[in-house]
């Protein structure tokens, strides 16, 4: 492997990994702080994705365009998708037993896909980087390596910054934290949990309706595509320790790497290598690498 | 005096089982009222009811002239009521600082603001960027009050103040009980060591399967026989 070579695969890697820690946040905070275990996180995703590619004509005809204007507008749906699904249907579920949490949300995941096929029907798209962003950079001779997923990552480390920015220098951040140790408490001092969560889970809605969304340019748009990342986001939760932010992050990369090489190095084995090195995490640590907050 | 809280009829359930028969309780303003009992008499489920935990419950709770009978915990605390649970209830992975200032609210003219509560803990001052995890139970007890008076009450609920704590631990915080009261924030006190609460306090009530049975003075129902035949000592 060639240094050029070398370079291209971790910067693959870093982007892949990146990626998959905004949509394993959501998942890990709704699990660890929420008690919820949300099947259907993979669907915002995949309507991130969809997002990408049907609201960019209708920002163009009514906004007058533009890349990050459709971003916009798709985490402002994706907000209010939700707070309207937190208070329909996950307000429910806090409460309740593992199982019937698991029922509903793969409920959920069915009547996404329904709904996509109705709306957007079961072609797959493709979804074109912004003009000023589909160009190469060159490395080393002959290899080049494309703007936007250098741009991805970028906007990955902003968000992940500003992530930890939130959780530890803001209230809200306190509460967050607070409020996945002792719910009661949090009330006692006059906090409504409720609205805390609600919060929460449109938080982590909006980031993985915006990770689909960024990722629609790279990944092309298909029927499906949420349920693979949804399963390899259960493996971020687990490495990293549910409901633990900066664990997802390490747990996230980790995943890119041992992912993006494998492919590479060890390319008979790469399905499960990544499932290896989830076993070998929970042997030492069976709790994952850290603990919630 | 104006009336703090004015309990009547308050009747609680736990599932099945009955806890407490229509209990009455007024509590007026800058008082401290002891609450006793042996264990399992309904204490604890008499102030958790007051705050909103016990879902199944009756009667009515007035609080500053406005009706709370169904009021959550959140709600009650933004109405101006602090509760510090058995246990402390302090959030280990926060730090002292953090745990402080997660529900502060902003003080009146002679409130009390974080300087003053490190004031009145020097304790906490060291430990402010600690885990509160790792705080002794004295220092978190200290925390678990110090971030109640933060969210600017006019009625504290404290359940076991000083269940488990050094005699000098134990020592210090009736005297930051005492201050409290002084500052004119009304208290509802329940502790094991009953003597000691009606040193403390102006006014107690005794508690008996759910039901009042004895109340008046501290100073009264010290000298009261019926005290010991009630707290089973």
């Amino acid at each position: 492997m060639t240094t050029a070579t070398f370079l291209i695969q971790y910067l693959n890697a870093l982007q892949y990994g990146l990626l998959l820690f905004l949509v394993a946040s959501g998942l890990t905070l709704i699990f660890g702080i929420m008690g919820v275990i949300n099947l259907a996180h993979g669907s915002f995703y995949m309507t991130g994705a969809y997002m990408a590619y049907a609201l960019a004509p209708w920002v163009e005809g009514h906004l007058g365009g533009g890349f990050f204007v459709t971003l916009a507008v798709g985490v402002i749906l994706a907000v209010a998708l939700g707070y309207v699904l937190e208070w329909a249907f996950f307000s429910y579920l806090h409460e309740r037993e593992h199982l019937q949490q698991v029922l509903m949300t793969y409920g959920l995941i069915l009547v996404f896909e329904e709904l996509r096929s109705l709306i957007v029907g079961d072609d797959v798209h493709g979804v074109k980087a912004p003009e000023w962003l589909a160009g190469s950079i060159p490395l080393g001779d002959v290899m080049t390596y494309p703007v936007y997923r250098l741009f991805m990552s970028g906007v990955c480390i902003v968000l992940a910054l500003a992530m930890y920015w939130l959780f530890r220098h803001t209230r809200l951040g306190m509460r967050i934290r607070a409020g996945s140790t002792n719910r009661e408490m949090v009330q006692n001092l006059g906090i409504d949990v409720s609205r805390l969560y609600r919060v929460v889970f449109a938080g982590g809605v909006a980031l993985a309706v915006f990770a689909g969304m960024l990722a629609a340019p790279v990944s092309s748009v298909y029927p499906g595509m949420g349920n693979q990342v949804l399963i390899v986001c259960f493996v971020v939760v687990v490495i990293g320790g549910i409901g633990s932010i900066r664990g997802a992050l390490l747990a996230s990369l980790l995943i890119g790497v041992v992912d993006t090489f494998g492919k590479v190095l060890l390319p008979q084995a790469a399905g499960v290598l990544v499932y290896v090195l989830m076993a070998l995490i929970l042997l030492w640590k069976p709790g994952g690498l850290f603990k919630a907050g | 005096m104006d009336v703090v809280l004015d309990a009547r009829g308050v009747h609680a359930w736990y599932g099945a089982s009955h806890i407490l028969h229509g209990v009455d309780l007024v509590v007026r303003r800058g008082e401290s009222v002891g609450l006793m009992g042996r264990n399992g008499m309904g204490k604890s489920t008499l102030i958790r009811t007051l705050m909103g935990h016990v879902a199944r419950r009756e009667g009515t709770v007035q609080y500053l002239g406005a009706d709370l009978s169904r009021a959550s915990a959140h709600e009650m605390s933004r109405r101006g009521v602090a509760y510090v649970p058995e246990g402390r209830g302090v959030i280990p992975n926060l730090t002292v600082r953090e745990n402080l200032l997660m529900a502060a609210r902003a003080p009146q003219m002679d409130g009390w603001t974080l300087e003053r509560v490190l004031a009145t803990f020097p304790r906490l001052t060291e430990r402010l960027h600690q885990p509160a995890g790792l705080l002794s139970g004295g220092e978190q007890q200290m925390l678990a009050i110090g971030r109640a008076l933060l969210t600017q009450p006019q009625l504290m609920l404290l359940d076991e103040a000083t269940e488990g704590l050094a005699p000098l631990v134990v020592a210090e915080i009736w005297r930051v009980i005492d201050e409290i009261r002084k500052d004119g924030i009304a208290c509802l006190i329940v502790d094991r060591n009953y003597r000691r609460v009606l040193a403390h306090v102006n006014r107690a009530v005794v508690l008996q399967k759910g039901e009042i049975v004895l109340e008046g003075d501290a100073a009264v129902l010290c000298a009261d026989a019926r005290l010991t035949a009630f707290l089973g000592v």
